[in-house]
């Protein structure tokens, strides 16, 4: 793999006594889709939130090892979260937008790292919802609210919502496991088009979206990363015997 | 089986009865006391001064009073009551130190409302100094709120589904950034509701006002004149013996105050809960 644009090292995180996560090392490269797959509570999840600290919300969270963003490692006590995570991004399973206009949703961020021209704003919004597939959709109706439009449209809204703040890495838990086929189509195709510029980490459940959209794939069990890399080889040749077994459906 | 029907039956025959007794009750104080005070309610009746210790004229300054009583209460009670919810539920996790905190709160709303009107004087009118007042009486009536709206906001503030600050803090905003930005205006419904429901308390308060805002008939000017709310007038008029017929009166327009203010936030708080789905 070339050199990682985000890893964990010998990375541990404990829910309390709960060891969910046992020394995982694996790196993201610039500019492509890794997929996380595993069988539920597999810790999968668990790790995306540590790559933008979301699991300092939760209390009793304890982490051991090293998460490294270009070079630093972002659990350095004087690391700026706020600032990680307006680099380190993420979509939720269920979408989430503001109960607030289309337009309101995307200033959003960048209206709370401090920018008030409203004619920047009007660029950024119109920007990342191009940048989304949206564009088209709402341009006449940008001031109506977000919670009228669809699933699928709201989840490109949050994708949007998140690119109008210039992240370079973005992640996604379980991006398209709440919407229908046809939204999910649309959502992946905007995946993949985003890879190119972004480094992104999905979580999914679907192994034939991971085939269909990841450029790497890591599969977890119970806490611990049985195996990684590239996915076309992993679907073909796993090593472990567990990845087969996930793989094929033996089990999950 | 026919058994089975037959309990059903009274069953239903009971709990319809409790309904309609309960709802008769309330007609029957109401209406009483409307029919009875309506003869006396007139455009004067509601513009002028008392006369003769009450026993003539109108009561127009303790509209006034029971108006600048609340008011200043609110203000009072208000910023305190929102700022106190909004640490509790979004900036606290839990441990003894806020169980403690929130048991005072729970108590403060039990407390019999003649011991705010006697820590009131203790305090507030005596040893602050403050005499009695407008402001004295405020705030015994802002302590006597301050738990409902402290209860409703935290609530309002709860229903605010947790998604929304997950998608704020994951787009870099911070805790207060989310709290003012994306949490307060979603619950502000519940608190226009807290704010209605403390009215209404506030509006039809006794005891607490009785030993702390005075009692003069003359209008408030500032905050430290006495004044003489409705609920006041209404209980000298009646346990006094000046005018049987104008404690009815006064009854019925306080009453009708406390009802639409109850109206208007059943009203609120139903339109706005179907906004927030």
């Amino acid at each position: 793999m070339q050199s990682a644009k985000i890893s964990v090292q010998d990375f541990s995180l404990y829910y309390g006594a709960f060891h969910a996560l046992k020394k995982i090392s694996l790196g993201f490269p610039p500019c492509s889709l890794t997929a996380l797959v595993g069988p539920s509570g597999c810790g999968k999840s668990t790790l995306l939130r540590s790559l933008n600290r979301m699991n300092d919300l939760i209390a009793g969270v304890r982490v051991e090892g090293r998460v490294s963003l270009e070079g630093s490692n972002i659990y350095d006590p004087d690391v700026d979260v706020v600032s990680l995570r307006k680099k380190v991004g993420m979509v939720f399973q269920r979408p989430n937008p503001f109960p607030m206009s289309i337009f309101e949703n995307i200033a959003y961020g960048p209206r709370v790292h401090g920018e008030k021209k409203r004619s920047r704003l009007q660029d950024i919004v119109e920007q990342s919802l191009k940048s989304a597939a949206l564009w088209d959709e709402v341009k006449d109706r940008l001031d109506s609210p977000a919670l009228k439009l669809s699933g699928g449209q709201q989840q490109r809204l949050c994708i949007a919502r998140l690119l109008a703040v210039e992240p370079e890495v973005l992640l996604m838990d379980e991006p398209c496991s709440a919407l229908d086929p046809i939204a999910t189509e649309k959502v992946e195709e905007l995946v993949m088009d985003l890879k190119k510029k972004y480094t992104i980490v999905v979580v999914t459940h679907n192994i034939a979206q991971a085939a269909r959209i990841s450029d790497y794939l890591a599969f977890f069990y119970l806490g611990e990363m049985i195996e990684s890399g590239v996915t076309r080889q992993l679907l073909t040749n796993p090593t472990k015997h567990q990845t087969e077994d996930y793989l094929t459906g033996r089990f999950g | 089986m026919k058994k089975r029907n037959l309990a059903q039956r009274t069953a239903f025959l009971l709990i319809g009865a409790s309904a309609v007794i309960t709802f008769a009750l309330f007609a029957l104080i109401l209406g009483y006391v409307l029919i009875k005070g309506m003869a006396n309610i007139n455009w004067e009746f509601l513009t002028t001064y008392p006369a003769r210790m009450g026993r003539e004229g109108g009561i127009f300054p303790t509209i006034i009073g029971t108006l600048v009583l609340t008011g200043v209460a609110l203000l009072i009670a208000v910023p305190l009551g929102v700022a106190a919810a909004i640490y509790l539920s979004e900036y606290t996790k839990g441990g003894i130190g806020i169980r403690i905190i929130r048991f005072a709160i729970e108590s403060l709303a039990g407390i019999p409302s003649i011991i705010y009107g006697l820590f009131g004087f203790a305090f507030l009118v005596t040893f602050l100094k403050l005499g009695f007042s407008v402001l004295s009486g405020a705030i015994a009536l802002a302590l006597m709120v301050l738990p409902i709206i402290i209860r409703t906001t935290e609530e309002a503030i709860r229903t605010v589904p947790d998604d929304y600050r997950q998608a704020s803090l994951a787009l870099g905003a911070t805790r207060w950034q989310t709290t003012s930005r994306v949490v307060l205006p979603a619950a502000l419904p519940g608190v226009v509701t807290a704010v209605m429901l403390a009215s209404g308390r506030a509006v039809g308060e006794t005891a607490a006002v009785w030993l702390t805002a005075g009692g003069a008939l003359k209008l408030p000017f500032s905050l430290h004149d006495p004044t003489r709310p409705m609920t006041l007038h209404l209980y000298y008029l009646a346990a006094e013996g000046l005018s049987l017929e104008r404690a009815y009166a006064t009854a019925a327009v306080l009453l009708v105050l406390v009802l639409v203010v109850y109206s208007l936030a059943i009203f609120f708080r139903q339109k706005f809960g179907m906004k927030r789905r």
